[in-house]
């Protein structure tokens, strides 16, 4: 990527195979090792000596490897099935993306526990710097050159490793918690801002700066996320971003749950998304067991993903609004919300958490009479977009307010890892559900909305279109939804199939297995990413053969997104950080999971 | 009963007229609260409170029972005497700026030959209460609030009396009783000085911190400003010394640009009481509507907007008064 100029994109390639044979006659071929999986890219082993070599390489390739996707570890040390892979005690990986390719590559390091090192990617990209936080702060991996290794996700004075796997994962396997004044005092001090240690100045030349603790309880902090400024009058000088206080270990959880009965907790990773936040996981173990879903299974699945779409982005364009001082379409949009949940309750029992989607299918059919619901929101919706645009977007007050404010453009966007409607207002056209078609979306048509400014109001402007967008999606799905079963025929689909459990004692037994244990997953690794309310969000799975994920790793939108606020918001005032955390549109559950 | 003079039966009764005005605004303010949340509620397609009593109307009395038996705490590390002394100003300032403004031909608290200067000079100091809630409270939030509001201040109450001196130079005069009756033999004075209303309303807006001058305060930014620290009774000063400000500037607007107790055309002179009151209505309406409806422009939008627009307007406005004055005294 070198330009800021739009790309154009070429159709996706799973399993891109060019990146191996460049890297084989770059470093030879005895310096990497290819694991086959299931996640739909090439995934590469290399030694620790190599990696910052051939992390650089990738980066600078002709059609590079601009975004640093994701990077996270494994504890390795319990996994039975890794035949043919380096001997490792940890491995940590690199999830590389290519907009020119329109490819991933994944880059594994083996690390034994006796030497958990690794070089920091951090010059690379800059948004290695929170992954590589968060590695340290769950597996214990140092990484030699990182400006600021500390806790990310749990409290500066906790004590291990949470995400290893010997490391207790129920409050039962602890003493008791208690709170002593001397603890709450520790933690409390624990808690104090030092300037120093981020490398700030407490004053000027001529003046002492204030250093303003915003949040983690600020009305316009959208949840318990808190942001130290250091302010020179009202201008935010610089700013350090404190995440962690929504963390609730879902990673862990994973590891503890059937893969059936984890798909409740994915409905809370962005807990807007509704079942958005099942797709990407079904779709994954779906990938590991080989099922191949009805049309029927899409088409609904599209359409609810859609609803949540809508209501996600309702509920930002309320609080945006809010959040630069106009207090009524909040209550409008709600209203609008309610309309949409009629809907989504009728269909599938719950409101903000269906937890609806199932391995292989979703619960149940739809209900008699679902068209006319859905039809009547679908008249009812773009009136009132087109009253929000009049009456608030166009405002003066409001233009002025975000036009031009936070603005960013496409490079800057791809290597803080921006995905989603942020990266589109810079006018990249890179929508997942055209670029990676997944769950049948290459079977509808829309269009995706781009802006060119890359500023707080422009990504506002495309939510609002991507409401419209979403709305035909809908429209297409209620004309054309297609009859058949709404699950997969499968043994592995869950609930498992019940038909002939009362003729064969064979088939009762297995029943009885997979509904009280869980279906069994091959082992493999296997991956999906798709286009969710906030940005990709994407669950890469691995199973060891049993009725639990081995890891689940959840690359959630948010995170990225908060980690660029002080490369965009330092030399801005206060009023301009607020509408720009509004315009970012995060969920702290989709950043702490 | 001798010593019952006319005089002194005078005075009291001049007296007791106006504890009931200055009583009666109080209680506005205090009701106002109540109307704000309703008419929010209607245009804001919600119901707003309407639990307790008839319509919800006893919600006053029930917020009242709840701020008098909050703790009414003061945070260790402010400045006590000040931290008392701010919520004490925002609600007497613009209760004392009320006296000048006469209701009806016969009843008014005072007047003043120096009326509007009055005004001026409370509306100046009514800032000290933002200013000193700010800096005692030692919270850096508050303080940045504090540091809004003085700049915005300064910014405003420059045309603030300068959008008024129009009025003067036409009248001849500071008493608010001659301005009334001037705009009964003349026209009312939103016409011939509607920029002078234009500024003047704009600026009456920020004298009261009201939104889109809620800077100080800020909710999204600041979480409640200057106030954050108070509890009880005293953030109840706070609150009602704001629905003060709007009762003021509200009956201040009426009576400067709308023929104060007079019915258009000179309709129905039976009932001034009614005029007034229908007029300020109107104009409280107004503030509240303001609320519902627009975003709150950035600080330094807002500084700009003062100096570079609304000043060079007053200014504008009053040379031009000043001219049409002089040359119809010719």
């Amino acid at each position: 990527m070198t330009a800021d100029t739009a790309l154009s994109i070429p159709p996706y390639k799973a399993d891109d195979q060019d990146v191996v044979v460049e890297l084989n006659s770059r470093f030879g071929a005895e310096s990497i090792t290819l694991q086959a999986t299931r996640t739909g890219m090439p995934v590469i082993w290399v030694a620790r000596e190599k990696l910052i070599e051939v992390l650089t390489y990738l980066r600078n390739l002709p059609r590079p490897y601009v975004m640093l996707y994701d990077l996270h570890g494994v504890d390795e040390r319990l996994r039975t099935q890794r035949r043919g892979l380096p001997d490792a005690d940890f491995s940590v990986f690199y999830h590389l993306l290519s907009i020119e390719r329109n490819s991933d590559v994944m880059i594994k390091v083996a690390l034994s526990e006796d030497d958990l090192n690794l070089p920091s990617a951090t010059r690379i990209w800059p948004n290695a710097n929170w992954y590589e936080r968060e590695v340290w702060d769950m597996y214990g991996i140092t990484f030699a050159g990182h400006p600021h290794l500390s806790r990310i996700m749990m409290p500066p004075t906790w004590e291990g490793h949470p995400l290893r796997k010997d490391y207790p994962a129920r409050a039962t396997e602890f003493d008791p918690f208690s709170l002593t004044l001397a603890k709450q005092q520790l933690e409390e001090e624990a808690a104090r801002f030092k300037p120093e240690d981020w490398g700030m100045k407490r004053g000027g030349e001529h003046e002492d700066y204030m250093f303003l603790n915003l949040g983690p309880n600020h009305p316009s902090a959208h949840g318990a996320f808190r942001i130290i400024l250091q302010l020179d009058g009202e201008e935010i000088v610089d700013c350090v971003p404190e995440v962690g206080y929504h963390h609730r270990g879902a990673e862990k959880m994973a590891e503890r749950q059937s893969w059936h009965s984890f798909i409740p907790y994915t409905d809370r990773i962005d807990y807007l998304g509704g079942v958005m936040n099942n797709l990407p996981y079904v779709l994954a173990v779906e990938k590991l067991a080989g099922i191949k879903v009805p049309d029927r299974v899409d088409f609904i699945r599209v359409m609810m993903a859609e609803f949540f779409r809508i209501n996600s982005h309702l509920l930002f364009l309320g609080t945006y609004i809010q959040d630069v001082g106009a207090m009524t379409p909040v209550f409008f949009t709600f209203t609008d919300r309610q309309r949409a949940y009629r809907v989504i309750e009728a269909i599938t029992g719950f409101r903000m958490h269906p937890a609806w989607y199932r391995i292989g299918g979703v619960a149940h059919d739809l209900p008699r009479g679902w068209d006319k619901l859905v039809q009547e929101f679908v008249d009812w919706l773009p009136k009132r977009l087109d009253e929000y645009e009049k009456a608030a977007l166009q405002n003066s007050i409001l233009r002025g307010r975000t036009i031009g404010v936070a603005a960013y453009n496409t490079r800057q966007a791809l290597e803080w890892g921006v995905t989603g409607s942020g990266l589109r207002a810079t006018g990249l056209d890179f929508d997942l559900r055209k670029a990676r078609p997944y769950s049948g979306y290459e079977n509808f048509e829309f269009e995706i909305p781009l802006a060119a400014n890359g500023d707080a109001y422009d990504r506002c402007l495309i939510r609002v279109e991507e409401m419209r967008q979403s709305l035909r999606i809908i429209e297409q799905c209620l004309k054309n939804m297609p009859a058949g079963a709404y699950k997969a025929d499968h043994p592995l689909t869950t609930p498992p199939p019940k038909e002939r459990t009362l003729q064969h004692i064979e088939t009762l037994i297995t029943h009885f297995l997979q509904v009280s244990w869980g279906p069994v997953m091959p082992a493999n690794e296997a991956f999906q990413m798709i286009e969710a309310t906030k940005g990709i969000n994407s669950y890469y799975l691995t199973s060891d053969g049993s009725t639990m994920s081995y890891r689940t790793r959840i690359r959630t939108p948010s995170f990225p997104h908060l980690q660029q606020i002080p490369a965009v918001i330092n030399g801005s005032m206060v009023a301009d950080l607020i509408a720009y955390l509004g315009s970012i549109d995060f969920v702290m559950a989709d950043v702490d999971r | 009963m001798s010593w019952l003079t006319p005089e002194l039966i005078e005075i009291v009764i001049a007296v007791l007229k106006s504890v009931v005005i200055l009583l009666a605004v109080v209680v506005c303010g205090a009701l106002l609260s109540f109307v704000e949340r309703r008419l929010l509620g209607l245009w804001q397609d919600r119901y707003g409170p309407n639990r307790v009593g008839p319509y919800g109307m006893f919600q006053i009395a029930a917020d009242m029972l709840k701020m008098f038996f909050k703790e009414d705490w003061t945070p260790p590390f402010a400045d006590k005497v000040i931290f008392t002394l701010a919520p004490i100003i925002a609600m007497g300032a613009l209760l004392t700026a009320f006296v000048i403004i006469p209701v009806t031909p016969t009843w008014g608290v005072a007047d003043l030959n120096i009326g509007l200067l009055f005004f001026f000079a409370m509306a100046g100091l009514s800032v000290y209460a933002v200013l000193f809630a700010g800096w005692s409270s030692n919270n850096k939030f508050a303080l940045l609030g504090s540091l809004r509001a003085s700049a915005q201040t300064i910014s405003y109450e420059v045309f603030l009396a300068l959008a008024l001196m129009g009025i003067v130079a036409q009248v001849g005069s500071f008493n608010m009783r001659a301005i009334v009756d001037y705009q009964a033999q003349h026209l009312w004075f939103i016409i011939p000085q509607f920029f002078g209303f234009c500024t003047f309303f704009i600026a009456g807006v920020a004298v009261t911190h009201r939104h889109p001058f809620d800077q100080p305060e800020a909710e999204q930014e600041l979480a409640d400003g200057y106030h954050i620290e108070y509890a009880g009774m005293k953030w109840g000063m706070f609150f009602v010394g704001e629905y003060i400000g709007i009762v003021t500037i509200s009956a201040l607007l009426v009576t400067l640009f709308f023929g104060g107790w007079h019915g258009p055309f000179g309709i129905l002179p039976q009932i001034p009481f009614v005029w007034f009151a229908l007029k300020t209505c109107f104009f409280i309406m107004l503030f509240i509507l303001l609320r519902a409806s627009i975003p709150r422009p950035r600080y330094d939008q807002v500084m700009a907007f003062s100096w570079k627009f609304c000043l060079p307007l007053t200014l504008i406005n009053l040379l031009v008064t000043g001219a049409l004055v002089l040359a119809a005294a010719q």
